[in-house]
């Protein structure tokens, strides 16, 4: 709890001549590897992400954006034949040899490309959980179910009939309860993997808003379709490319003219091919 | 003017459209036919039964006891050791077969040992009841000495009919889409907490609807119980709900159906017909009742 409310600590230190501006690293990726029945997927790549800032991940299809978030939360391991190599670090403990796998995926929030409301009623999307994790005071869940719903902007639409399905609501709505159940076990990561393609662009915008609040309380990392999207909201990009870091930079370099590499250039321009 | 001329050429039937519409209606009928073509067996063979089972066909046919060697009387005790075997047969093979269906699905990894398993439940599924009725023999009546009765025969029909629940129950939990499981995941969920919560509740229409339709399996098949547990004739009470210990031999429609019809001499021909209705009416009434049941959950069904 105390973590998520540290600010960046933006203190400037001397470092082989140049000036690198140290930042509070929350995820640390190294050397990372993953093969799906002995097809490799990811080919090595490595990144930190810094506490309190919206990191963006853009690739086109099938270049392991997805795969990479679910290493994060070891959530890949339901996947058969799959196999990880190298280190993934979160708050400096290494999810590999983590005990408690279920704290992890706690400590992550992730919301998947299409809106899955669970069959379950608004409320009890939401309360699942907490209530997973051994939470049962009714007040409690009462709190942390409005909070959320009041976080993911979706309270003011549902409050009245939280006990309908969460599947009778539209699909924006799902998004956004979606949204919901990732910040109701408190995250300190929140991952939004595509989130706006199944949703309209006004919800999107609300949405954005609320990442952009959200950002002073957790960090987020948005695997986006939308190159805009990246250059609006984050505050780095990282480019992947069939499983390669292509290049991985401020949005200032990134979205700029001349970028590191010229694929980065071509891929935001819609030039790539 | 011209374009006038093209629109209306365009919307007109040329020589290809009808050769299209055409083969569109010869398909349309020739499957529709075969379609109705299901229906004729089953009246056919609904309406022969019943119309030669008439004369004997009555209340107190199905609550009394047969009597003068089968050639009077009811089918009674047939009936309630019908429903003794396959109650007791569900009640072991139901639990077992939706316990393992839910490892098999949820919890086993691609392996070669699952797949060993998987293997296996499909091998099962294919024996044949001869085959079932011979192993009911010899593991249940002389391994485990339970002798010819009503708990060997309910065995032997449980072992029959497991790996179809199994198969049934792992259709109706794949059925639950995966994205759901992932959401629970992803939140911190373990797998048990993801299946009592969403995986269960969406899918126990499917997995009861498996096992009611193996009901009616077990109801017909005669080998299995000839060999364990089920004899020509056992007296009973007329009307009597428990005339049958676990470890008495009991009698059951399918092989009461049996012997009427080849090892009575100069019985009434009704009352061979009324005997093989009353297995089919059970079995029919077993699955309308699956149907609805599905049905009824279906309309609760979520998503």
């Amino acid at each position: 709890m105390q973590a998520r409310f540290r600010y960046v600590c933006g203190c400037v230190t001397e470092r082989n001549g140049n000036r690198v501006e140290r930042k509070d690293v929350t995820i640390t990726v190294k050397d990372l590897y993953l093969s799906y029945n002995a097809k490799e997927v990811i080919h090595g790549i490595s990144f930190e992400i810094y506490r309190n800032e919206i990191f963006s991940i853009i690739g086109p299809a099938q270049s392991g954006k997805t795969s990479l978030l679910r290493c994060l939360n070891r959530t890949i391991e339901f996947t058969s034949g799959t196999s990880v190599r190298g280190t993934v670090m979160v708050d400096g403990q290494n999810v590999r040899t983590m005990k408690n796998v279920f704290d992890l995926r706690r400590k992550i929030g992730m919301v998947a490309p299409l809106p899955v409301g669970l069959p379950i009623s608004i409320y009890d999307n939401v309360a699942f959980a907490p209530r997973c994790s051994g939470l049962t005071n009714k007040s409690d869940l009462d709190g942390i179910v409005e909070k959320c719903l009041r976080q993911a902007a979706l309270w003011d639409e549902v409050k009245d009939r939280l006990h309908s399905l969460g599947t009778a609501i539209s699909g924006g709505q799902q998004q956004r309860l979606t949204i919901a159940r990732a910040l109701s076990h408190q995250p300190d990561i929140l991952c939004l993997d595509e989130f706006s393609i199944a949703i309209d662009p006004v919800t999107t915008m609300r949405i954005e808003d609320v990442l952009i609040e959200l950002k002073n309380e957790m960090t987020i990392i948005l695997v986006t379709n939308l190159t805009h999207q990246a250059k609006r909201l984050g505050s780095r990009t990282m480019f992947l490319y069939n499983g390669n870091l292509i290049e991985l930079d401020t949005n200032e370099v990134i979205f700029s003219e001349k970028p590191g590499k010229i694929e980065t250039y071509d891929y935001i321009n819609g030039l790539f091919g | 003017m011209e374009q006038m001329q093209t629109a209306v050429t365009r919307f007109t039937k040329t020589p290809f459209v009808k050769k299209k519409e055409f083969n569109q209606q010869v398909a349309r009928w020739s499957f529709f036919t075969m379609a109705i073509l299901m229906i004729i067996p089953l009246m056919a063979i609904i309406g022969y039964l019943v119309y030669h089972a008439a004369p004997s066909l009555n209340l107190d046919f199905l609550l009394d006891v047969p009597k003068r060697g089968m050639r009077e009387g009811g089918i009674w005790s047939a009936l309630i050791g019908t429903i003794y075997l396959v109650f007791i047969s569900l009640a072991v093979a139901a639990p077992i077969g939706i316990l393992a269906a839910i490892y098999l699905n949820e919890y086993a990894k691609d392996n070669w040992f699952n797949r060993i398993i998987n293997l296996a439940v499909i091998n099962l599924a294919g024996v044949p009841s001869i085959v079932h009725a011979l192993f009911g023999l010899g593991a249940f009546v002389y391994a485990a000495q339970l002798g010819y009765s009503v708990l060997s025969a309910s065995l032997t029909l449980a072992i029959m009919t497991l790996p179809v629940i199994i198969a049934s129950t792992r259709e109706a939990l794949s059925s639950v889409p995966v994205s759901f499981r992932e959401a629970c995941w992803n939140v911190g969920a373990t797998r048990w907490q993801t299946i009592r919560a969403v995986v269960l509740p969406n899918s126990i229409s499917g997995i009861l609807t498996g096992v009611i339709l193996q009901v009616s399996r077990a109801a017909g098949e005669t080998a299995p119980i000839m060999f364990t547990g089920a004899v020509f004739y056992k007296a009973v009470k007329r009307g009597d709900f428990f005339p049958y210990e676990l470890t008495d031999q009991c009698m059951a429609l399918s092989m009461h159906l049996y012997t009427v019809t080849t090892q009575v001499p100069n019985i009434k021909e009704s009352v061979s017909y009324a005997t093989a209705v009353v297995l089919l009416g059970v079995v029919l009434l077993v699955n309308a009742s699956a149907i609805s049941l599905r049905v009824w959950m279906r309309n609760r069904k979520k998503w």
